[in-house]
């Protein structure tokens, strides 16, 4: 069986956990896989601007929060039906990133951090200065309805927000492909290489900023109709961070691998303290002189997060999507 | 919002505290250019590393009875070994991973340390006694508070003591050789990495020195250092941010822009002061990508 087929056949069996997945779990932990596919759509857009073409950004929270705010305006104060906002969301989003683009040319490396890691810090004070994002009490959105007879509202945010995010994988592959692809990747290795190339690093740079934004405002205008209430706080500048994290922790360059990113950013917020019990136990097993530590005590899950996050980065420097083609690699060369 | 009337002695006052604030971002900001230089990482954890080391000056002074200038100075050698240690343990391990890496370390660091902060002392805000009186005084009609001053004369104080390690002592000649050419300073006889460490070191004890002064003035808390750290990437960043005179000059005058621009311009008050300072940011950068004082680096083809 050639690689394109297993590739394939590995897309079909992600796809049919999917599907399968709402009807073996409960309500809790479909909203946890609900919001899994919202960070996997923002993680989709950081692989093509951070993972592909090389620029760094800690602002793709920002751009979520662009999306959130045109949704929840839209919806809220302009009647729109909720869903019909989201696209609407990418767009704006989209825009922004765009425009966002042109003065991010002149800027490289750490400078570039920088002022992305200041854009997704402003745009939530601006959001609260004015009046028509609501101030600092934001703006409240209707609560969603599930269309079908029998199927729960949670189950339904659940399949559109997966369905959306299976379009977004699905363009994401389009956009990365021939030569689009290619003169960004050049841009990513060489930048002087790419432009003796021929590739116009204006045109590529503030399309890749352009897109990955609007993926970013479709995932914030997602966010905002689950969370029914959009306020400054609602994506804190953690989010940017975590997404970053998640980029890193899937592998940047791949699109399954943002799949397992957006998973680590879900969990790692409600479960890192649980690793702390086994991790104490094996150590007083061991007769070091550790006392009991209540992982509900302040802090301590943000250590354990850190520490987590430290390993991850020490043992899996190429991500999880490294680490399989490593696998597949050994497995290939033992087959 | 707006002041009734504008008054001179007003202005300078607002002159004053918006120096005082400014050199609190530049002591935090040379921090950051002093790690970027030695180390070409961009430290996110800096401030949260700050906030720490504050809560071991607080714990000196509240609980163990110190007076202020003892644990002030215990502060400082504290932080210096915390840094080295972090640089050693943590940040050498990832020595040669790409940029995107070296910055989820620090962040995570940045999550370390602040968890550690809640841990350790609880999240709840603490008072921390300065050593400056924040009653004022009266010259010419202007009051001026006698911490607003003291800050200010700390701050200068530190960079000057800096400076002239730097400029005239064999540690300080040693380090810079190995920030600017680390295999020339290696075939010389330099410990390379110990110098780095020492960069670290001295990275926290400063951001150990912009803590202790900004603690008495909004009180101690772990999330003090965070707003600090954003003014402080932004005067880094505007100064160049290999610069370490930009990084200075950048504080200073981000403090003074912020407070003067929250008191007369009535539309920006207290909610638009960090927007309105980014946007600023972001322009200076249309027109000069490295900054204010920093150099363009041109590359061989």
């Amino acid at each position: 069986m050639s690689g394109i087929w297993l590739r394939v056949l590995g897309y079909v069996a992600i796809l049919a956990a999917v599907i399968a997945l709402p009807h073996f779990v409960g309500s809790f932990t479909t909203a946890e896989f609900t919001y899994v596919a919202v960070y996997a759509i923002a993680l989709f857009g950081l692989n093509i601007l951070t993972g592909i073409t090389g620029q760094i950004s800690l602002g793709q929270g920002g751009f979520m929060a662009i999306g959130a705010y045109t949704t929840a305006i839209l919806s809220a104060d302009h009647g729109w039906p909720q869903l019909l906002t989201v696209p609407a969301a990418g767009l704006v989003a989209g825009l922004a990133g765009f425009l966002f683009g042109f003065p991010a040319l002149r800027l490289a490396g750490v400078y570039l951090a920088l002022a992305t890691f200041a854009l997704a810090v402003i745009i939530p004070s601006i959001a609260s200065a004015f009046a028509f994002t609501g101030g600092s009490s934001g703006i409240l959105l209707e609560l969603p309805t599930s269309p079908i007879g029998g199927v729960s509202v949670d189950t339904w945010l659940y399949y559109v927000s997966w369905a959306v995010a299976v379009v977004g994988f699905v363009v994401a592959l389009w956009f990365v492909r021939g030569k689009r692809g290619r003169a960004l990747r050049a841009i990513m290795e060489n930048e002087l290489a790419a432009t003796a190339s021929g590739v116009s690093l204006s045109r590529y740079k503030t399309l890749a900023f352009g897109v990955s934004a609007a993926y970013a405002g479709v995932a914030g205008g997602l966010f905002g109709i689950l969370s029914f209430i959009v306020t400054p706080g609602l994506i804190p500048i953690t989010t940017s961070i975590l997404l970053l994290a998640g980029l890193v922790v899937g592998g940047a360059r791949s699109f399954l691998g943002a799949i397992i990113g957006a998973i680590f950013v879900e969990l790692i917020q409600v479960y890192s303290a649980d690793v702390l019990g086994p991790v104490i136990n094996t150590a007083q097993k061991l007769g070091l002189p550790i006392g009991d530590v209540e992982k509900t005590t302040p802090g301590v899950p943000s250590v354990v997060y850190g520490v987590i996050l430290l390993l991850v980065l020490f043992l899996m420097p190429r991500g999880a999507a490294g680490l399989f083609s490593r696998i597949a690699g050994l497995t290939r060369r033992v087959v | 919002m707006l002041p009734l009337a504008f008054t001179w002695s007003d202005f300078f006052q607002q002159v004053v505290f918006g120096l005082a604030i400014g050199a609190v971002y530049a002591s935090l900001a040379l921090a950051i250019v002093l790690i970027y230089r030695t180390t070409h990482v961009v430290n996110f954890a800096q401030g949260e590393m700050a906030t720490f080391t504050t809560y071991i000056a607080c714990t000196l002074t509240a609980n163990h009875g110190w007076s202020f200038w003892p644990a002030f100075f215990a502060t400082i050698v504290i932080a210096f070994l915390l840094g080295a240690a972090t640089e050693r343990v943590i940040i050498r391990p990832f020595e040669r991973g790409d940029p995107l890496t070296l910055i989820l370390v620090t962040i995570a660091l940045f999550v370390i340390f602040n968890g550690l902060v809640q841990w350790i002392w609880g999240p709840e805000q603490k008072f921390f006694q300065g050593a400056f009186s924040p009653k004022p005084f009266t010259i010419g009609g202007v009051s001026i508070a006698h911490q607003d001053i003291g800050v200010i004369g700390v701050t200068l104080a530190t960079v000057v003591v800096l400076w002239l390690f730097f400029r005239f002592t064999k540690l300080g000649l040693a380090m810079r050789a190995a920030a600017i050419a680390p295999i020339a300073s290696r075939l010389m006889g330099v410990r390379v990495g110990w110098m780095y460490a020492a960069g670290w070191g001295f990275a926290a004890s400063l951001g150990a020195v912009s803590g202790m002064m900004v603690a008495p003035i909004i009180f101690l808390n772990p999330s003090m250092m965070q707003s600090v750290l954003v003014y402080a990437f932004a005067a880094a960043v505007l100064g160049g941010i290999e610069s370490p005179v930009g990084a200075v000059v950048g504080g200073l005058l981000l403090g003074l822009g912020t407070t003067l621009l929250g008191a007369y311009v009535s539309w920006i008050g207290v909610d638009l002061q960090l927007p309105v300072a980014f946007t600023v940011l972001i322009l200076v950068l249309l027109i000069r990508p490295a900054g204010l004082l920093g150099r363009h680096v041109v590359r061989r083809v």
